[in-house]
């Protein structure tokens, strides 16, 4: 669908549509965001589409069920840029034909995370996919943000460390 | 603080300003002699440090470009860096996680105990446990160590109730809160441990010892020490006569400098020592200096390494307090049925949430790998340290055509993994797997190593000039006044941490030093 396409359709439309196909991002003009509004990343370089199958493929890479969309979207937001855009345009150009050779309208549209994983597994070698996978682990794992639903506490100098706090809590051994 | 001129040739001047260099520095100070230290890095202290692993880490990362080669898997996992170290005032005893213990004797005469083995390059050091010590003894006081002297014990986190239960599950009897350079109440002007976590950052109380902190202010408060920080050195000279002269440097401000010397001193860590002996090639020592032996730059040592990690069904919280306080030594000895000559030790270890994604399993993905991670919190973790056998084609040798950002010859790192480091290692997981499964583990992760920590050998000690590069002094054979001052010197690795046993020779080799200075010998 190119983006003169998608000008026609209407919310309800992009909606229903991003969600038959699987995506929990709502795709727009100019921007991805979530079906509830909650949050959106403004695309002004590479399409909505092409954020919309990055986001799903952070997903796929490193699927944590308990962290939302948004901390996903934040970590690949750098792709819209024109010196990502060819390798953006080629990768998810790749991935959507390995997807129609399996049988799927596109990546995003493959319902089981586990027919997508073997549609990333046989691009693992790929530039782009190891570009987006390493880009990930500071991308999303570094983002502050999504430490606390790790548990993690992160610096504790600021509160005196955990001399007083809890460093030997441990109550099960 | 001094400052010297340029053209002074009555300076000692050293390279580097960590473990080796850093304390070097201090203690030739102390006893009056007069010094420049030339550090690449810039200065940090305790303010500075960031509490954040990315963050510290690009603030005080060795980051000059370096190429990888061999069968170890930092070389696919992480090409660029071959070794995670400091570039610094203080080098990476701002990063190190303060674990102090000796070599046992017989780990000083690895040839004499192992016998010959297949592949390795093993050596005696020219020097025994009784030999140094004394320096032992001045070492562990300098910094502190906990259970030396009448110094008590950090008391134990929960990453280490974890892994000292398991210890003794399996019986282990060596089992405590390790030998640290971390006070465990003030000492020497810095005060105790907070149980904050980032040790590796840079500790920002200054409870753990780093020279950055300790050595270098108290070398320049004497008026003997100069420290140019950012100050890269690419060449070390020398006169007709073969005794090294100055000392050539990029300066902060990237001009291009010379300072003479009467001794020069080499303790860059052991991937920058032997570069810059190479880069320091001349008509005269075509094959660089002090390398008549054909050694320098071989026998890179980097410590038989990995961790393991494990989840367990409730919090564990293992990031919480200090990050390597709790050592189990009872595998550190010379036991040929385990498979495999030298020992190896297991020492708590813990990452934050943002390395352990780096680290856990590099280029994992999908959901054997973030199952792993969803359980961060109910994880514990451990560290291996084990002897690694010298083999004369692991080695530094210089870039045949990258160059660094001031146009010298880039370091190649090669390392293989001896058959005696493998089996190790696959004991050692199996030890710690076991060790964590005895307290109810659902799961283990045996990791691989990181980016050498430990880097050793590379311009080591001999005997006989033909088998290394400097004496039982550090003094290269070939040259009477360059002295080799880091973990370069090293004959074998031993199966402790190497720092303590760096800082030991280093007070040892600044009192030789300084009586052949008095003599006139240098």
């Amino acid at each position: 669908m190119t983006k003169h396409d998608l000008r026609g359709l209407t919310r309800r439309q992009l909606l229903s549509r991003s969600l038959s196909a699987g995506a929990l991002a709502m795709v727009g003009t100019g921007f991805i965001a979530a079906p509830d509004a909650a949050w959106a990343v403004e695309v002004t370089t590479i399409t909505p589409e092409q954020m919309a199958t990055l986001l799903q493929m952070a997903r796929d890479i490193y699927p944590h069920d308990q962290v939302p969309d948004q901390f996903y979207a934040v970590a690949v937001k750098g792709y819209d840029s024109e010196e990502k855009k060819a390798l953006v345009a080629e990768g998810v150009a790749a991935l959507d034909a390995a997807a129609k050779a399996a049988g799927f309208d596109s990546y995003v549209a493959a319902g089981w995370e586990e027919d997508r994983v073997k549609l990333l597994q046989g691009m693992e070698t790929t530039p782009f996919f190891q570009t987006v996978r390493s880009g990930l682990v500071t991308g999303l794992y570094n983002q502050k943000e999504v430490w606390p639903i790790f548990g993690y506490q992160g610096e504790s100098f600021s509160q005196g460390g955990y001399i007083e706090r809890g460093f030997n809590d441990i109550d099960w051994l | 603080m001094a400052t010297f001129d340029l053209n002074d040739d009555s300076v000692v001047v050293i390279i580097g300003t960590g473990a080796g260099g850093g304390v070097l520095a201090n203690e030739l100070a102390q006893k009056g002699v007069k010094v420049v230290a030339l550090e690449a890095g810039g200065r940090y202290l305790p303010e500075d440090y960031i509490n954040d692993e990315w963050e510290s880490f690009g603030q005080l990362a060795w980051l000059d470009a370096r190429t990888t080669s061999g069968d170890w898997r930092v070389a696919k996992d992480f090409s660029g860096l071959p070794a995670w170290i400091v570039k610094a005032v203080g080098g990476t005893t701002t990063h190190w996680a303060g674990a102090s213990i000796r070599f046992q004797d017989h780990e000083w005469k690895a040839l004499s105990t192992y016998g010959a083995v297949e592949g390795a390059n093993l050596l005696d050091w020219p020097i025994d446990g009784a030999e140094m010590a004394p320096w032992y003894d001045l070492a562990e006081t300098k910094l502190g160590v906990t259970r030396t002297g009448d110094r008590a014990g950090l008391p134990g986190n929960n990453n280490y109730l974890v892994f000292e239960k398991g210890a003794k599950a399996l019986g282990y009897k060596e089992v405590h809160t390790g030998r640290m350079a971390i006070n465990s109440a003030d000492y020497d002007g810095r005060m105790a441990c907070q149980q904050t976590g980032f040790c590796f950052q840079g500790c920002k109380w200054g409870a753990k010892w780093s020279a950055a902190y300790t050595d270098i202010p108290a070398g320049e408060a004497t008026g003997n020490l100069e420290v140019r920080d950012r100050s890269h050195v690419a060449k070390i000279l020398h006169d007709e006569s073969g005794k090294v002269t100055a000392v050539e440097y990029f300066d902060k401000d990237g001009n291009k400098q010379t300072q003479k010397a009467r001794i020069v001193c080499v303790a860059g860590n052991t991937i920058e020592s032997p570069r810059l002996l190479l880069n320091s090639a001349s008509e005269m020592f075509p094959n660089g200096l002090a390398n008549s032996s054909d050694q320098v730059g071989r026998n890179y040592m980097r410590h038989v390494t990995g961790s393991v990690y494990a989840v367990f069904d409730k919090p564990v919280r293992m990031w919480r307090g200090t990050t390597m306080a709790g050592i189990m030594q009872d595998e550190a000895i010379h036991e040929p049925d385990r498979g495999f000559v030298g020992g190896y030790e297991l020492e708590t270890l813990a990452l934050g949430l943002p390395f352990m994604a780096a680290f856990l399993n590099p280029g994992g993905w999908g959901r054997s790998f973030t199952t792993a991670l969803d359980s961060y919190e109910n994880m514990a973790g451990m560290w291996i340290v084990g002897e690694d056998m010298p083999q004369a084609t692991n080695r530094i040798t210089l870039h045949p055509e990258q160059k660094d950002q001031f146009g010298l010859p880039i370091p190649n790192v090669h390392f293989d993994d001896h058959p005696n480091d493998i089996a190790m290692r696959d004991h050692a997981y199996k030890q710690g797997i076991a060790m964590y499964e005895a307290v109810g583990a659902t799961r283990a992760f045996p990791t691989p190593p990181y980016p050498s920590t430990h880097n050793l050998g590379t311009n080591r000690m001999s005997e006989d000039p033909k088998d290394g590069v400097c004496n039982k002094w550090g003094q290269t054979h070939d040259i009477a006044n360059l002295f080799i001052s880091d973990g370069s010197q090293f004959t074998t690795g031993a199966a402790e941490n190497p720092t303590l046993t760096i800082v030991a020779l280093a007070i040892r080799q600044a009192d030789h030093i300084a009586k052949e200075m008095a003599a006139g010998t240098i």
